[in-house]
């Protein structure tokens, strides 16, 4: 299954308007939604049934017995992640030490050190995934709050689109912003990272850094420009980035009212009619040109 | 005054980037003559973007990455066996560390019978602090490829701790354990959010956040039109008090994206900022805290 992934560094320079506009124009046939802290697709791709859903398993956390503990509080001192909090006693309780929901990362050093086995690793269920299959496969997960387990989720997101669409040739996939744990279980194994980018220094700073991390991984890099027309200065830097790095310019989509319209009645781009429309239809021609002709040159080598 | 002395935190988050998070804390901090602010988004950091600072100082934050040593290592696989990361594997007969997915949690040194494992400091990332125009300026930016910013959040919390003033953090996106992180010592949250579908859904996510976390807060809604705004729909159903509304607007979208300070550019923004800030301060129940100085 060849891979195209959009990323950003950043949300909100419009990666979910142009990955799903990518998904209807390509009738992509495998498609998933990475951005596991705050997935937007489904809203998009509108979807007829409901999904099978799955229990996402995160990182065992550990759980204390006060009634076996002795307080010798050799599980705090031990806890590099200040996940173990003491409790002074109160009418009803005695002195205790709790694991904190949101710190524990689950490593089990507090139940290696405690002398009397008061401390248990617990299984911990961090979010679910979901799988539709309306005449497409759309893979999509939610993490629960706070969760710190994000970069296994989306790699089992990415393994559940391969294991219900084994036989698809093309898949596209929208990735979660930054460049951390997350960013980096989305683009393995990915064939092209196409990257949306912004007119701004906030943009060009984020554009700098993601292509950075993609290259760390040795994929390869396109690039498109959004909301081209707010910033004409900037826009021009990201054009002399891109030539200056051999990167691909895919093209420009201008500002357009229209899309913030469409993405409100739940729809993609790709009947629109407007200049985002157009430009964006021409990004999708460019952007698959390239990825064909790599994918192409790879398999000849 | 006495929120004032130990310095007052107001977190700014978003379910996504891109809501105008940094737009709505910077110009926060620039209204008052000696506030902080810190960038906790260390994956793509650009407060300092707006705030460039005189006399920067950068120090390194590191992580404890495991160390074997071969001639003391008698091949048991304790380490291997404990590390429920899959930081460390045995492989032709020696252990190996896969340094970008270890947690550092020191508990393969602590099971190593023969103590074939010591600790190296590795970088993470840095920390860069300064003053921009009297405004105390804290940054962090992770290395790329390295997985995760959380010692690099929690170096710049450290630091920006012994803050006495009002401290504006800048939260990176969505819900995850980094946002956890930021906002865990806050007396107040900005949400930031847009007037689209995204907007009201990821609205709706921080909004489960920092009601887990008990602590008051209220919306900025950005890039407001004269279309629907499904993200003030979701306000007013769910009774969140509107700090201020922020019309789409081109010019103040040119002079963010050029990097400006729009409170110093125009005096008609900085009246916005200004009821905005006074609004919160209402809510906050504390005049002192968010006084308009500069």
């Amino acid at each position: 299954m060849k891979q195209l992934l959009v990323l950003s560094g950043k949300g909100g320079t419009g990666k979910t308007t142009v990955a799903g506009t990518f998904v209807e124009l390509s009738q992509a046939k495998a498609v998933a939604d990475c951005d596991v802290d705050a997935p937007n697709m489904h809203l998009v791709l509108k979807q007829a049934n409901a999904p099978e859903r799955f229990d996402y398993m995160g990182m065992d956390k550990a759980l204390i017995d006060s009634e076996t503990c002795i307080n010798c509080g050799l599980c705090q001192r031990n806890c590099v992640f200040d996940a173990i909090d003491f409790l002074p006693s109160t009418n009803e309780n005695k002195d205790q030490y709790k694991v904190s929901d949101f710190g524990c990362e689950g490593c089990g050093v507090c139940v290696y050190v405690c002398p009397v086995g008061a401390v248990s690793m617990m299984p911990s269920v961090d979010g679910a995934l979901e799988l539709f299959r309306n005449g497409r496969v759309f893979s999509t997960a939610t993490l629960k709050m706070g969760s710190g387990t994000s970069g296994k989720l989306v790699s089992e997101v990415k393994q559940n689109l391969i294991k219900a669409a084994p036989k698809e040739g093309f898949a596209i996939l929208d990735g979660s912003p930054g460049i951390g744990c997350p960013v980096i279980a989305s683009i393995s194994g990915v064939h092209m990272v196409l990257v949306v980018a912004e007119p701004s220094v906030s943009g060009l700073s984020d554009l700098d850094r993601i292509v950075a991390t993609a290259s760390k991984f040795q994929t390869p890099v396109a690039l498109c420009i959004n909301k081209a027309d707010t910033n004409k200065e900037k826009t021009e830097e990201i054009r002399r980035y891109c030539q200056n790095n051999q990167i691909p310019l895919v093209g420009e989509i201008p500002f357009d009212q229209k899309v913030v319209e469409a993405v409100n009645q739940g729809k993609t781009m790709a009947g629109e009619t407007g200049p985002a429309g157009i430009a964006i239809r021409d990004v999708y021609e460019k952007t698959m040109g390239v990825f064909w002709r790599i994918q192409g040159s790879n398999e000849l080598r | 005054m006495e929120n004032k002395e130990k310095g007052f935190r107001i977190a700014v988050l978003s379910g996504k980037g891109g809501t105008g998070k940094t737009l709505v804390s910077v110009n926060l901090a620039a209204l008052q003559a000696d506030s902080a602010y810190v960038d906790c988004d260390v994956e793509e950091p650009n407060g300092h973007l707006y705030f460039p600072m005189e006399k920067e100082a950068k120090t390194q934050v590191y992580s404890p990455i495991p160390q074997v040593n071969d001639d003391l290592c008698n091949g048991c696989r304790e380490c291997v066996d404990f590390c429920r990361f899959y930081a460390l594997a045995y492989i032709n007969e020696k252990v190996k560390v896969f340094e970008n997915i270890c947690h550092s949690c020191l508990g393969c040194g602590l099971v190593c019978p023969t103590n074939a494992i010591t600790f190296n400091n590795s970088t993470v990332g840095t920390v860069s602090t300064g003053k921009h125009q009297g405004i105390h300026v804290y940054s962090g930016s992770l290395e790329i490829g390295k997985a995760s910013g959380i010692p690099i959040i929690k170096e710049l919390l450290k630091k920006s701790h012994k803050e006495k003033r009002l401290v504006m953090t800048d939260c990176p996106p969505g819900s995850a354990c980094i946002v956890m992180e930021s906002i865990k010592d806050a007396d107040y949250c900005v949400l930031v959010a847009e007037p689209t579908i995204f907007g009201a859904h990821n609205l709706a996510l921080v909004h489960e956040l920092v009601s887990l976390f008990h602590i008051p807060y209220g919306v900025v809604l950005n890039k407001c039109t004269d279309s629907k705004n499904p993200s003030e729909k979701y306000c007013e159903e769910n009774k969140i008090p509107i700090l201020a509304k922020l019309d789409f607007d081109p010019e103040l979208g040119k002079l963010n994206s050029d990097g400006k300070i729009v409170v110093w550019e125009k005096e008609e923004y900085r009246t916005i900022f200004e009821e905005m800030a006074s609004r919160i301060a209402k809510e906050v129940g504390h005049e002192t805290v968010v006084g308009i100085e500069r």
